[in-house]
């Protein structure tokens, strides 16, 4: 009787983990080429729940979601930019985590060179200007006062 | 004087521009729907699973269609204000229950009653993603041809409503009369 409800209480266990098994299973292609492309798509994507994460990486519920519809439009043959565009039509640019150079994203793509020119500016500027006011040539009268001064300091 | 007003000019914009970013939530995020005609789909109904529903019925005048599931905590709040909306005949709600069971749904709109002209059921929430939503609650404006034109995500709020939605909707109502 007791082994009967031991062997009993284990099947549950076991189907139990079955489930949970069959609900978290990754889905995964058996040819690699796919498999790459569909693991590099997910890196590309960003989980709008979780902002910070990749689909890849979400545990989310939407992410689940979506990984399984970029999942189908691999097996269904579509190109990469095509399965992004699936889902650029429905979240927006904001799924992808490199969002395409449009005037929207000029200054998320240019601005950081744009200040980096403003910066490499200042600083060439500053620095001819220094250099300019370092290298100023001595009028006669100064080149005497330098050479007395300086003899003057050596006598004593 | 001119130099120092450079840099500090510089830095003004700057500043400008970071302190309107940190007033933005980066959890509204844009959708690339608005304008553009609402996702076709055909579901079968929450209350009655042999009627269907579908998108074009939510076009025959401006509507709102609400993404709502009993799990959702939010919903709740958003709630009284959609009974008060359907009571008050302002506008038809239409309903998307998102990845939800029958039964938890039937049970929140006896509960706490039912503000929906139909809630189509969408348990796989494969509609949801059509419709590009990632946060529910989310509430559209839908006009008169169909088209999507405006989004609200998470909870309506009574501000939301009389400041943004309901004037939308009352515009949209006048042009096509």
């Amino acid at each position: 009787m007791n082994t009967v409800r031991t062997f009993l209480a284990s099947l549950l266990f076991i189907s139990f983990a079955l489930v949970a098994h069959a609900q978290t299973a990754p889905l995964q292609f058996s040819d690699p080429v796919k498999q790459a492309r569909y693991q590099g798509l997910l890196k590309e994507l960003r989980c709008l729940v979780c902002q910070n994460q990749s689909l890849a990486d979400s545990p989310a519920g939407l992410a689940s979601d979506l990984r399984a519809k970029v999942y189908e439009q691999v097996a269904q043959g579509r190109s990469d930019e095509e399965a992004i565009s699936y889902l650029v039509a429905r979240y927006g640019d904001f799924i992808r985590y490199r969002p395409p150079l449009k005037p929207a994203t000029y200054a998320l793509w240019l601005g950081p060179v744009i200040l980096l020119i403003i910066g490499l500016t200042t600083l060439g500027v500053l620095v001819r200007r220094r250099s300019r006011a370092f290298a100023t040539e001595l009028t006669d009268e100064e080149r005497i006062q330098a050479h007395d001064l300086l003899h003057s300091t050596r006598e004593e | 004087m001119a130099r120092l007003l450079i840099p500090f000019g510089l830095f003004v914009a700057i500043a400008a521009l970071l302190f309107v970013g940190l007033g933005l939530d980066p959890d509204e995020v844009p959708s690339p729907l608005i304008d553009k005609p609402a996702p076709a789909f055909v579901l079968p109904t929450v209350n009655d699973p042999t009627r269907t529903i579908n998108n074009t019925d939510l076009a025959s005048e401006v509507s709102l269609f609400n993404v709502w599931a009993s799990w959702c905590v939010s919903c709740r709040d958003e709630h009284p204000l959609l009974m008060q909306v359907a009571n008050a005949k302002r506008v038809p709600i239409y309903g998307l229950n998102y990845k939800d069971k029958r039964e938890d749904a039937t049970r929140w709109l006896r509960q706490l009653g039912d503000p929906y002209v139909a809630s189509a059921h969408d348990l796989e929430g494969a509609v949801g993603i059509d419709w590009g939503v990632y946060g529910v609650p989310e509430t559209f404006v839908v006009d008169a041809d169909g088209i999507i034109r405006y989004k609200h995500i998470g909870p309506v709020t009574a501000k939301d409503l009389e400041t943004k939605i309901l004037p939308l909707v009352k515009w949209l109502q006048d042009e096509h009369s």
